[in-house]
């Protein structure tokens, strides 16, 4: 290996001689700490090393050692219910090393070596493998059968298979008869972060990541396999958003990266996600979580790591056939980072001081998302879906990183401050919110749910519209100049924001919505309207129309349970029918 | 210290506040400096880079009378360290941690590395325990909980300190009568306003629950790198070792980013948004994020730093990047401190992220959510019909949107609006909610759930005849 020594120390990034034959991207162990690095510079002797952990008391001389390998993580069973730092080390076994305080030059793995692992194999010996294909599998969690597959690039003749049994992760559990010779299986992979796992090929996304958030799931549908971003000011809620989604999203497997932010948001998470009940499985959320916390004042070099982490982790259980969902809190933090350390190198800025290649490498990352066909025979599909907030400086969405961003993702949530200080959550602008894939997940709803709910979409948004384009009228000439029929678009708007897309995450039922319910409750408030404009036609006052009891009713639905909407539903459309039928009487019959 | 170190005579280079010590050997990044001037005057720094054999150092207490011929500089092969002791309480430091109320050395108890470690977030607590300040726009609509981090965005000329004293006055945690005490660490600010607060906390006898660390606007600006540091030092022992409950209020932390700014300009480091460095995000980080409670302790750090934001632009860089670290926000309005409102408190942009675990039932009371919603809404409703009515005129309102300017008014002279000594409990403070909110039509409580209004409203509470009445 090859060893160095440190010549110059400024924050996170030292310069190390005597490292001709390293390469790019090569972790290193600086100084008598062993503190982990990664070569991010190389100039004919001389490294530049990106520090993940505090250098300070770092001394020129200190010694600099190779280790032939690129920055990795460890793959197997053990990875769900697990929180880590922004390199892989488990943040609960720092805690019984070094205790409330996170101490730098900690050493652990990042799987347990000594826990075993329930095995049971699908091949026998004599079977032709190839890459990706599965080989057995580990009850991991109550919800999710980790898949132990043939590593990339492996492939060949199984020769021994272990019996089912329990086994650690380092223990063999399969022997290979490949071209070069033998090669064994554990259950324990390494793959370099900075590279994307293979698959077989990128399919179309179809399917909507469905969240049970009626504006994501209605307006701005995201899909599985797809990208969203949503960047917003502070205060606005994104990691509120952030947070329903991990929470309620139908993915398999979600991976939460706080990149740079909280300590109190992680630690809300590792408190809640426990308790809470998937919808799908009925089992606790964190069954189906893997957790990367580099809080904001943990070292800023692993910030960068802890993106590239969670995608590759997340991959992982795509290859497996699983449908994963990646949220990364925040984006902005980790251009940060790559603008801190980039200022160190003394490269030449861009942009407002980001280095050049910020949106080469936010595409790079955000390109690891999407649909595949997985390695192996057996053609399983996998998707991974990336969900990035982002956090302008100001709230500024011209700003580099949300520009870069919105270049590549194909949802855009836009998190709107004023809506926000009125207590509007999710605070999501609906006028400048958009999704590119309506087409691509209406074949779904249109199977689902009904034929119906493109049309309904459609129709909403246009009265929000042209509720933006009367307000400004109003704002002239006040409400009461209106004609009624106008009057009544925005009192059907208002019943669409207030009741429909207004949501409270903190609400026992509220803060989950089925599409069922979805579909139905935009439904009747169409009805409501296309009811009430044909009254109104007929010459019954607007102001008796939004004066009716309904009203009320309709407003109240979203806290009404799964099990009893539809019921209250038809309930609600009799009321209506007698209501709108009284006034009829009282206005056109006279 | 028994260990001879040595000294080196080879600074080369002096700018702003950074000094250049060639041809040292073994010295350590981050590690800390002393300084001996031709006048013998003692100075510290810290070692910002290195290389090779040139070492970069920030000089605390500024580069004013250093020559290149004779000063003296030893590395002291350690980072900066702070004694801490309990007797720290009740005394009074300057921005470097030297007393200087005119009482003795403090016998230390222990030494602390001043930039701390991250906590770990599997080791902390979520904060939910309620803290009651007395003020309702605090209480009542962003309630402040322990462990917390919560900053008062202000601007020049309004009344943030006040604010600031009457909080750290009043606060308190229904029920208990737990160890509490307060870290001042000040920033740049004048004589005068540290003055007040010192003044503040003797009149109402805390001063010896208080511990004070004054870098005053007439010391130098690179101090203030290592004062908010240094109470927060503090603040973990006191928390996290004694079991105290601390509130650390930090002001001004604009002086501080203003230091910060001036060292990366004199190290010609690439600037980030209006000259501010691009880690400014991460160091305030450092500091904000030593605020919290942990699970097996009993301490807890609350803390309340205050900012003026430049010319009242909550976009400015340092609110901004505060904002994104810390759990919420005060913001103080010019406009409400013209018309003679204090605590001049903008609801409407002021937020408390950490409300909803501190409040309902246990904590404060049932309706406590809701009613806090609804007056935000309604009183964000409100002020976009002032801007109506200056259009319009008043006569063109529905009789509803009368009543919720009506509403917004009052609020803001009722609830808003309170005596610099005034306690009100948090039922106090909800009470006037309630009677606020009767202003407005019932079917317009649409945060309220039916069963608080039943239970909470006027209308119902002031006698069954009446409720029957209204039905």
């Amino acid at each position: 290996m090859v060893k160095g020594s440190i010549s110059k120390i400024a924050g996170p990034v030292i310069t190390a001689d005597g490292m001709k034959g390293s390469q790019m991207y090569e972790v290193v162990r600086v100084g008598d700490e062993r503190l982990i690095g990664e070569i991010i510079e190389l100039e004919e002797n001389r490294a530049v090393i990106q520090v993940y952990e505090e250098t300070v008391g770092m001394k020129p001389g200190g010694v600099v050692e190779g280790s032939g390998a690129a920055l990795s993580v460890e793959l197997g069973p053990g990875l769900l219910r697990m929180i880590y730092d922004g390199i892989q080390r488990p943040l609960e076994k720092i805690k019984e090393q070094t205790g409330d305080f996170i101490e730098r030059g900690v050493d652990v793995p990042s799987l347990s070596r000594t826990e075993k692992w329930s095995f049971t194999p699908v091949v026998k010996k004599g079977d032709k493998v190839e890459s990706g294909d599965i080989l057995g599998e580990v009850p991991e969690t109550e919800v999710i059968r980790h898949k132990v597959m043939v590593p990339p690039g492996v492939s060949g003749e199984v020769l021994s298979v272990a019996k089912s049994g329990d086994y650690t992760i380092e223990e063999m559990i399969v022997t290979l008869k490949t071209e070069s010779g033998k090669t064994e299986i554990s259950m324990l992979q390494k793959w370099p972060v900075r590279i994307g796992r293979p698959y077989k090929e990128k399919l179309d996304p179809t399917v909507p990541l469905l969240s049970g958030q009626r504006i994501f799931d209605t307006f701005f549908p995201l899909a599985k396999g797809g990208t969203a971003a949503i960047p917003g000011p502070f205060g606005a809620g994104k990691t509120v958003s952030q947070h329903q989604l991990a929470k309620w999203a139908d993915a398999d497997v979600i991976v939460y990266v706080g990149c740079g932010e909280r300590g109190n948001e992680m630690t809300e998470v590792l408190e809640e996600f426990p308790n809470l009940e998937d919808p799908k499985t009925g089992k606790p959320l964190m069954e189906r979580t893997v957790l990367i916390a580099n809080t904001s004042n943990m070292p800023v070099a692993a910030r960068d790591a802890s993106i590239y982490t969670g995608a590759t982790i997340a991959e992982y259980y795509r290859d497996m056939g699983y449908n994963v969902a990646l949220m990364a809190d925040s984006t902005s933090r980790w251009a940060e980072a790559m603008r801190e350390i980039s200022g160190r190198l003394e490269e030449m800025p861009g942009e407002e001081g980001y280095p050049a290649y910020l949106a080469s490498r936010l595409a790079e990352f955000y390109e690891r998302a999407g649909r595949v066909t997985a390695l192996g025979s057996d053609g399983r599909e996998g998707s991974l879906t990336m969900i990035g907030a982002v956090s302008p400086p100001g709230g500024d969405f011209s700003e580099p990183v949300t520009q870069n961003t919105l270049r590549i993702t194909k949802v855009f949530w836009a998190l709107d401050a004023s809506l926000a200080d009125r207590r509007h959550f999710p605070s999501i602008n609906w006028l400048r919110s958009y999704s590119l894939y309506m087409d691509a997940v209406e074949p779904w709803w249109s199977d689902e749910i009904s034929s119906m709910w493109r049309e309904l979409r459609d129709k909403s948004m246009a009265l929000l519209q042209k509720e933006s384009e009367l307000k400004e009228i109003v704002q002239l000439v006040g409400e009461d100049a209106l004609p009624d029929r106008e009057r009544l678009v925005l009192e059907a708007a208002r019943m669409i924001r207030e009741d429909f897309l207004q949501q409270n995450a903190f609400h026992e039922i509220d803060t989950y919505c089925s599409p069922k319910k979805q579909f139905e409750m935009l439904n009747l408030m169409i009805e409501f309207y296309n009811r009430a404009d044909d009254a109104v036609s007929r010459n019954i006052p607007a102001k008796d129309i939004t004066d009716l009891a309904t009203i009320g009713e309709i407003a109240r639905l979203k806290f009404v349970p799964e099990d009893e909407f539809e019921a209250k539903i038809v309930e609600i459309k009799k009321a209506l029918n007698e209501e709108i039928r009284s006034l009829v009487d009282k206005y056109v019959e006279r | 210290m028994a260990l001879q170190l040595k000294e080196y005579t080879s600074v080369t280079e002096v700018a702003g506040p950074l000094m250049i010590v060639e041809g040292v050997e073994g010295a350590g990044y981050g590690e800390l400096v002393d300084i001996r001037l031709s006048s013998d005057e003692k100075r510290r720094g810290q070692v910002l880079e290195i290389d090779g054999p040139r070492a970069v150092i920030q000089v605390f207490e500024g580069t004013k009378g250093i020559d290149t011929a004779r000063t003296r500089v030893r590395f002291t092969g350690d980072p900066i360290k702070l004694p801490v002791a309990r007797e720290m309480l009740g005394r009074i430091f300057d921005g470097t941690g030297q007393p200087i109320d005119k009482r003795p050395e403090i016998l230390p108890d222990a030494f602390r590395d001043i930039h701390g470690a991250p906590m770990n977030p599997t080791a902390r607590e979520f904060p939910r325990e309620f803290i009651q300040t007395g003020i309702s726009t605090i209480d009542g609509m962003n309630t402040l909980v322990r462990g917390q981090k919560l900053p008062i965005f202000s601007g020049s000329g309004l009344t943030h300190n006040e604010l600031a004293a009457q909080i750290a006055r009043q606060a308190k945690v229904l029920g208990e009568g737990e160890e509490f005490s307060v870290v001042f660490a000040a920033m740049g600010i004048t004589f005068e306003e540290a003055s007040f607060f010192m003044k503040d906390f003797e009149r109402t006898g805390a001063l010896e629950k208080v511990t004070a660390f004054l870098n005053l606007a007439n010391d130098p600006a690179i101090e203030r790198i290592i004062t908010p540091r240094l109470a927060l030092t503090t603040a973990e022992y006191f928390a996290f070792e004694l079991g105290m409950h601390v509130l650390v209020i930090l002001t001004d932390m604009t002086n501080y980013c203003e230091a910060l700014r001036e060292i990366a300009a004199a190290r010609s480091e690439v600037p980030g948004r209006r000259g501010y460095p691009g880690y400014m995000y991460t160091d305030l980080s450092t500091l904000y994020e030593r605020a919290g409670r942990m699970k097996d302790k009993p301490g807890t750090i609350t803390q309340m730093p205050i900012l003026s934001m430049p010319d009242d632009d909550i976009t400015h860089p340092i609110p901004d990047l505060t904002g994104y670290i810390t759990e919420g926000q005060f913001v103080l309005s010019r406009d409400l401190h013209r018309r003679g409102i204090y605590p001049p408190v903008d609801v409407l942009p002021s937020l408390s992220r950490l409300m909803k675990g501190g409040i309902g039932g246990e904590r404060t009371r049932d309706d406590h959510a809701n009613v806090s919603d609804q007056l935000y809404s309604a009183y964000a409703e409100g002020r976009d019909l002032r801007n109506l009515v200056a259009i319009v005129g008043e006569e063109a309102l529905t009789d509803r949107d009368k009543r919720f300017l009506e509403f917004s008014d009052r609020f803001e002279k009722e609830f808003v609006t309170q005596d610099r000594d005034e306690d009100r409990s948090i039922e106090r403070t909800l009470e006037i909610g309630w009677r606020l909110l009767s202003i407005l039509p019932e079917r317009d409580l649409k945060r309220i759930g039916a069963d608080y209004i039943k239970k909470y409203h006027p209308a119902y509470k002031e006698g069954a005849k009446e409720a029957s009445d209204k039905e």
